[in-house]
């Protein structure tokens, strides 16, 4: 399989280096332990804003650190959860004295290695708030699996507690506001194609060339039905009408529409995606207030999108509004 | 002396061994329920303990005597082996792993030799701290489920006064079940829960890798011991 890399194992760290000599107006990057930083870290009296995960969703986590999102990203190796050592560094970087969130996404390994720097972190004095996302309906929440996944709703959350802790708000708030984008988003994803990973470098699942996977994880985790391969209304239709009928979204409700590439899919497909998304959800009268567009969650190569919708209101319009600079998202700053 | 600091080296250093020669094992096994990096990580996380063993004095010469001190105190090898997971390892078995170890360390904090009752003691703080953490139950089709039938099968020959040796061989034996019976399991935890019915007919990696490392300490410590108790010198 083909890649733009000099080695398999050095293809964190290199990325590492190149953000930091990229983005060295907005962050610091640690090679030891990994970690991307706001170059003005820690911000006195502001609350700090932690997430982490395996890399291979570029720009999340480290394109999201700077004013108005993230103060710290905890980059793992690729598709593996970063450790307890630099989960307490970033903490530590970040603390600006009014406490640091953790916005973590619900994979087994995020949630053990997070909970273990939350408790280094405590054990130094520092004040930790954990919140966990998991919008990906394709997954069944049952007893007997490790529960949703957490995947687009992390981005809106990243941005919306950003702003808010940049306006001065405590931990507690928002905590809160980080919660309600969990509790109020969904997402759905699907895949034309598998990622390689630099380490295995083959397909993680097999897929057929008139196949496509519905359901998709951001690793390759197998979805809900693999099914022939549908023009764009229909696989919107299957997408935005598990999300709908989920929450659910009903007439009347303004929304957030997040239309995602998972990294190979061009963005002319991912406007056609939002034509028809715009058009399933005019016809049971939910609005799109705001949008976001583009590749932002990945998941490697892997070709196909994923939708999030995420219930608006006043508030959160605000929040979302609010400027933003950040190497993967930036407006109004 | 039996079972002893350098024993326990010894034991670290022949699970490092035994991961990087199963590494594409352990690799395939998490490919088909998970996520494929059981084995590399793992290993990645082995050869760190071992270069930090190698780093430590008293810890340097595998199998060597332990001169020093710090050398002597099993609690703050296992430590030492614990922290270094914790920190290199990643995913779910950096903590759990992690977890394991630094719970056995410290119910063998300041001892310098563990029998049967000690090992017993330090297996069932390792099991119990791996299920805080994971909140896995037996059947979910995890590491506990080769863990907790060797912690029991120890706990039972230290009950009725058997040796360390005897105690390391029934618990591998139980291991080397309790992974076999992982295969019709459906996952209930972790990565591979997402697959539900489709998870069953493969065996779980994280509780081979436990196995192997019951294993080991069943070969080193088991013979360590099991030459002591026959009047040879278990610290060479």
């Amino acid at each position: 399989m083909k890649k733009l890399i000099n080695a398999p194992e050095d293809v964190v760290r290199e990325e590492l280096e190149g953000i930091a000599l990229a983005h060295s107006d907005l962050v610091r990057v640690s090679l030891d332990p990994y970690m991307v930083v706001r170059v003005d870290a820690p911000v006195q009296g502001k609350v700090g804003l932690v997430s982490g995960g395996g890399s291979g969703h570029e720009p999340m986590h480290g394109g999201f650190v700077g004013v108005g999102m993230l103060d710290a990203a905890c980059p793992g190796e690729i598709f593996t959860s970063p450790t307890p050592d630099q989960i307490l560094a970033a903490t530590k970087a970040v603390d600006g004295g009014a406490g640091v969130l953790h916005i973590v996404k619900n994979y087994t390994g995020d949630i053990l290695n997070f909970e273990m720097g939350a408790e280094l972190a405590r054990e130094e004095g520092i004040e930790v708030e954990a919140v966990v996302i998991d919008d990906d309906v394709a997954v069944k929440d049952s007893l007997y699996t490790a529960g949703r996944r957490g995947v687009g709703a992390t981005v809106l959350a990243e941005k919306l507690c950003g702003a808010a802790a940049e306006k001065g708000q405590a931990l507690k708030e928002v905590a809160d506001i980080c919660r309600h984008a969990d509790d109020f988003g969904r997402s759905m994803g699907m895949a034309l194609t598998s990622c390689v990973t630099p380490s295995a470098g083959r397909a993680t699942f097999e897929l057929g060339d008139d196949e496509m996977e519905i359901g998709i994880g951001i690793h390759g985790e197998p979805g809900r039905e693999r099914m022939k391969l549908a023009p764009a209304h229909e696989i919107v239709e299957i997408l935005a009408g598990a999300l709908v009928e989920d929450l659910p979204f009903r007439s009347g409700d303004d929304v957030l529409a997040f239309v995602n590439g998972l990294g190979g899919t061009p963005l002319i497909e991912l406007y056609i995606v939002y034509r028809e998304l715009h058009q399933f959800l005019a016809a049971r009268g939910i609005t799109i207030t705001r949008n976001l567009i583009g590749s932002y969650i990945t998941s490697l190569e892997m070709a196909g999108c994923s939708i999030t919708l995420l219930k608006m209101d006043y508030d959160l319009t605000r929040l979302w509004d609010d400027p933003v600079k950040t190497a993967g998202l930036r407006w109004g700053a | 002396m039996v079972g002893t600091a350098a024993d326990v080296s010894r034991w670290i250093r022949a699970f490092q061994a035994e991961i990087a020669e199963h590494r594409d094992r352990l690799t395939e096994l998490d490919a088909a329920i998970g996520d494929a990096d059981h084995g590399t990580n793992m290993d990645r996380g082995m050869r760190a303990v071992v270069a930090k063993l190698d780093g430590d004095v008293g810890y340097a010469v595998a199998g060597g005597a332990a001169n020093s001190a710090a050398g002597e105190d099993i609690g703050s090898l296992l430590k030492t082996v614990g922290m270094t997971l914790v920190s290199t390892v990643g995913g779910a078995s950096g903590p759990l792993y992690g977890t394991l170890f630094l719970r056995m360390a410290t119910a063998a904090s300041g001892r310098s030799e563990l029998d049967a009752e000690g090992w017993a003691a330090a297996w069932a703080a390792a099991v119990a701290g791996v299920q805080a953490r994971g909140k896995a139950e037996p059947g979910d089709k995890t590491m506990v489920d080769a863990l907790l039938p060797a912690c029991a099968a120890f706990a039972a020959v230290a009950g009725r006064g058997g040796s360390a040796a005897q105690g390391w061989h029934a618990a591998a034996v139980a291991a080397r079940a309790g992974v076999k019976a992982t295969v019709p399991m459906v996952a209930r935890k972790g990565r591979a829960s997402y697959l539900g019915e489709r998870s069953a007919g493969h065996q779980d990696p994280g509780a081979t890798s436990s196995y192997l490392l019951i294993e080991c300490g069943a070969e080193v410590l088991g013979a360590a011991v099991a030459r002591a108790g026959h009047g040879t010198a278990a610290n060479q």
